[in-house]
């Protein structure tokens, strides 16, 4: 990826957050994605909700595997540390990184292409683990980097831009972390900023393994007639079952949703998710009903979007593993060496 | 009969064959301790098959109050209890050696060698009359023999009592059944049978020595060496090493709330256990994997990331027989060329060579702090014999005055104070660069990691001058390395001579009782004992410093020979391979057998 710095001069009545900074103190490097990358557009909307949840930036750990979307986080929180790590293995990374101090906020972001190919498993195996993080899968059913294959995700029946029609089933990574035991889903469009801000803000201050799959339609190679990734298809097909806002612990928020029935999920951090309700029926606090309720939706061609599950009683890996509050990379030496006299009482028992 | 041999006393090799699976593991073991117990050094070798029940396995100790704990080779006592491999059994013995079997079934004169001694106690008729169950007639029936094993040794019998009564601790009932046959066995030898020229006699030859395996060793090291994020999947030989590790955290590292100061996580694979191992890495905590040679493969993408992106991680490489899957319970020292340059790509890998659990705990404790002051990986390379094996070795030892070293760490302090940080310069010209963890500062210290070229700032950059530049340091950092590896050991010949050979890690036993014997030969060989990648300036000097040396290695294709010439650019010629790799513990009877047989050679060509 080509560093580009952005120019240091800003307007001087930017507004600030609660810490003293401004929008562009979220950002990063000057993307080099395709004008009117999706990705760029979700990348914006994390540099949002970072911004407007108050978070320090150099306490978020963002993390990504290979390919456009793993680019990215060089173009958002330029002064948090990141970690562009191999083909599909970025779950992986984030749970040693995830292990080794748990006070920082994780933000994975991944691709289709990185994700549900060759970086399946991790992805299984880092859900199902309960790791507290964000992980984004920007999703445009295509290999944007090698000129526009069909990707896992790219659903049976769609045409590439050749006109090559996918005859292989699409994987749902929506409908997997659901069946993983993910605590927070939600799809979202990287068209709608107004639905996918919040969902990232929830998604970060969610404890345990948070999933947003974000279909960002690549302009290039998959944004055309025939594909059901494109921006004309989304609007098109898009049910959003519920819009959100987030209410941090800290300070007051309004609503601006339309007037209608209304839920408040509470979190362990004391954020409350405030849900208006779109589709009547919807209940994403039942996992088994969020999976039936999305096939069923699939199946008439219908992209369902929102916050599709929550367990508001989450845990994380470090509560499966019960260990210490202190993170363990600050663990001092007399905490991690027990020392000669607990070696000679090894030492006997060995004789 | 044969002429009766001399009696020996506290010097001979007892072998058992059994079937996998018929529970004769637990039985073998507590005979070799128990020699142990009356002062007597013993080295066994645990040789079994990668299936769970039915093939061949073997226990063979070593009764040695010289203190050999490398494999003679030969065997003094068989005790055949497999069917399936007698022939090979019964041919392995010593002339003048001994023959002990279940003479339940008679078997024909033509099973039998005349040059040995046969002992025969029925012990499946005695079991059979004793037990009802299936299962009791065979596990008792191990107990049965190691109880006339005794007899005809002279072990202490108490001393097998006072095992059982630690192995079975809280389940009296277990204790008095276990007790009752091993009387059993014993009672019967007493009463019809004489007992064995070969005896053991209680000794203080042990001193304070402790028998323990190398992977728990090594476990034990990275609890010492501040570990904390272990990542792991399981594959023999190195299952135990993680299983040892999480049981001394539990036992070392749990709060007085009882909350974990450590994390252990069986990963879905190898490729996940060495992605969270860098990912711990990155963020400031000890982490580390233990492997084989087929996990050490599919780990390779990573490793050359942690190499380039220059984050500390720590691989215990416990080697099997290979390549591909190979022989998986099978030992060998095959993974070196594999360690040394894993990944795509130039990559150097530092590489630790423990001779002995004792080094084993050093090394891995060591390991850590190298992983840390180098920023890279750096591989412990065991292997099944050292790893799986008990061996009798040093106390563990540790100086409370020791630190961690945590390397080059720029601070929030140092940050906040306007240090210049550039992730990747060279500020001390050592090529090792400072970093900083994740959160440390608002605004200074963060940077972007990636496996792709970047400038010494972190950022990306694919100016050929600036990724040569960026090679160039991570070798001066690879020369910085030299010095931080403990150096190889050098064994003086009694005589000068212009003959050396080299080795490393569990061949060490074996090839010092082989340079005893080459000495009583009359053939002089210096010898260095590599512990150790790169190889430092004394390892050169050695070889420069002999006409020929020998190099003795567990592999078919000699890895630490073109090691030497790969890293040294030594004479092809001027190295000599002596391979043994069939995928048992190498002997001293090989090693002197083969070096004599290549000096030999070489007398008769010069003569020519």
């Amino acid at each position: 990826m080509t560093y580009i710095t952005k120019p240091q001069l800003h307007h001087p009545l930017l507004a600030e957050n609660s810490l003293g900074f401004t929008r562009r103190d979220y950002e990063g490097s000057v993307s080099t994605l395709c004008a009117g990358c999706g990705h760029d557009s979700i990348s914006s909307a994390i540099i949002q909700a970072c911004f407007e949840l108050d978070l320090p930036p150099h306490r978020i750990a963002k993390l990504s595997g290979i390919g456009c979307s793993s680019k990215t986080p060089d173009y958002f929180l330029g002064a948090s540390h990141g970690f562009n790590t191999v083909h599909g293995r970025m779950p992986s990374v984030l749970t040693g990184a995830n292990l080794a101090n748990k006070d920082l906020i994780y933000l994975g972001v991944s691709g289709d292409g990185d994700s549900a190919s060759i970086g399946l498993g991790q992805f299984a195996h880092a859900v199902r683990r309960g790791v507290n993080m964000l992980y984004i899968v920007e999703n445009n059913g295509v290999y944007g980097l090698t000129k526009g294959q069909f990707s896992a995700t790219s659903d049976k029946g769609s045409k590439s831009k050749r006109g090559v029609v996918n005859h292989d089933a699409g994987i749902d990574l929506v409908g997997m972390a659901l069946q993983l035991g993910a605590t927070y889903v939600a799809r979202s469009f990287s068209g709608d900023k107004a639905q996918l801000v919040p969902l990232i803000k929830a998604g970060l201050m969610h404890k345990g393994a948070a999933f947003i799959d974000c279909i960002s339609p690549c302009v290039q190679f998959n944004n055309h007639q025939g594909s059901t990734k494109s921006f004309d298809y989304v609007r098109e097909h898009n049910e959003a079952v519920n819009r959100l806002d987030v209410i941090p612990p800290r300070g007051p928020i309004s609503v601006d949703y339309a007037p209608g029935e209304t839920v408040k999920v509470a979190q362990h951090d004391g954020s409350v998710l405030s849900l208006h309700k779109l589709a009547e029926l919807y209940n994403p606090n039942n996992r088994a009903q969020a999976l039936g309720y999305l096939q069923a939706r699939q199946a008439r061609g219908q992209v369902v979007t929102g916050l599709l599950y929550i367990d508001p009683d989450s845990g994380d890996l470090h509560d499966s593993l019960e260990t210490v509050d202190t993170p363990l990379n600050q663990l001092g030496q007399a905490d991690l060496v027990p020392g000669s006299a607990a070696l000679a009482a090894i030492n006997a028992a060995l004789r | 009969m044969p002429e009766p041999v001399k009696t020996r006393v506290n010097d001979f090799v007892v072998k058992f064959a059994n079937v996998n699976g018929s529970g004769s593991a637990s039985a073998n073991g507590m005979f070799a301790k128990s020699i142990l117990r009356m002062g007597v050094p013993v080295a066994a070798r645990n040789i079994f098959p990668s299936n769970i029940q039915g093939l061949p396995t073997w226990f063979e100790v070593r009764v040695t109050e010289a203190g050999h704990l490398g494999r003679r080779g030969g065997v003094d006592l068989m005790v055949a209890m497999n069917p399936q491999t007698w022939d090979k059994d019964v041919a392995e013995i010593e002339a003048g050696g001994y023959l002990f079997y279940d003479c339940t079934k008679p078997l024909p004169a033509a099973k039998f060698r005349n040059d040995i001694t046969v002992i025969g106690v029925p012990l499946t008729a005695m079991c059979n009359a004793a037990y009802q169950l299936p299962r009791e007639r065979q596990l008792f029936k191990n107990i049965v023999y190691v109880g006339a094993l005794a007899a005809l040794l002279g072990i202490d019998l108490a001393v097998i009592e006072q095992l059982l009564g630690e192995q079975f601790e809280g389940r009296a009932k277990l204790i008095a059944a276990n007790v009752a046959a091993l009387h059993m066995g014993h009672d019967y030898v007493t009463e019809n049978l004489e007992p064995l020229r070969l005896q053991v006699r209680r000794a203080d030859a042990v001193g304070d020595r402790i028998y323990v395996e190398g992977n728990s060793a090594a476990a034990l090291g990275a609890v010492y060496g501040g570990a904390t994020v272990c990542a792991w999947y399981p594959i023999t030989p190195s299952t135990s090493l993680a299983e040892a590790f999480t049981g001394y955290c539990e036992d070392l590292r749990t709060d007085p709330d009882g909350k974990a100061r450590y994390a252990i996580v069986q990963a879905e694979d190898e490729i996940a256990s060495i992605g969270i191992v860098v990912g711990a890495g990155w963020n400031g905590a000890r982490a580390f994997t233990c492997t084989s040679g087929p996990g050490v493969s599919l780990m390779t993408e990573f490793i050359g990331l942690s190499y380039f992106a220059e984050i500390p991680a720590v691989i215990f490489d416990v080697q099997r027989g290979g390549p591909s899957t190979g022989m998986p319970t099978r030992t060998q020292q095959a993974d070196l060329i594999g360690a040394a340059y894993a990944s795509h790509g130039d990559t150097k890998h530092p590489m630790l060579l423990p001779a002995d659990p004792g080094e084993c705990f050093e090394m891995g404790a060591l390991a850590f702090d190298l992983a840390d002051r180098l920023q890279t990986t750096v591989f412990v390379m065991l292997d099944l014999d050292i790893g799986m094996n008990e061996w009798l070795t040093k106390p563990f030892a540790w100086d409370d005055a020791r630190a961690l070293d945590r390397g080059k760490v720029m601070t929030h302090d140092e940050l906040e104070a306007g240090k210049d940080f550039g992730r990747y310069l060279d500020v001390d010209g050592d090529g090792i660069p400072y970093r900083t963890y994740p959160g440390v500062h608002p605004s200074r210290g963060g940077y972007f990691t990636r496996g792709t070229s970047r400038n010494p700032y972190a950022r990306y950059s694919e100016e050929g001058a600036v990724y040569v530049d960026n090679m160039q340091r991570l070798l001066r950092k690879f020369e910085t390395a030299k010095a931080l590896i403990p150096p190889p050991i050098e064994r003086k010949a009694r005589r000068k001579t212009p003959d050396g050979v080299i080795y490393f890690g569990s061949t060490t036993p074996a090839m010092h009782e082989a340079l005893e014997a080459l000495e009583g030969q009359g053939r002089h060989v210096d010898a260095l004992r590599l512990r150790g990648f790169p190889f430092s300036n004394e390892v050169m000097a050695f070889v420069a410093g002999h006409e020929r040396v020998f190099v003795v290695e567990q592999n078919r294709d000699g890895q630490l020979r073109t090691l030497l010439m790969n890293e040294g650019g030594v004479d092809p010629a001027k190295l000599v391979p002596v391979l043994h790799y069939d995928g048992t513990p190498i002997t001293a009877r090989f090693i002197a057998g083969q070096i004599a047989q290549l000096m030999a050679m070489a007398q008769i060509e010069a003569a020519e």
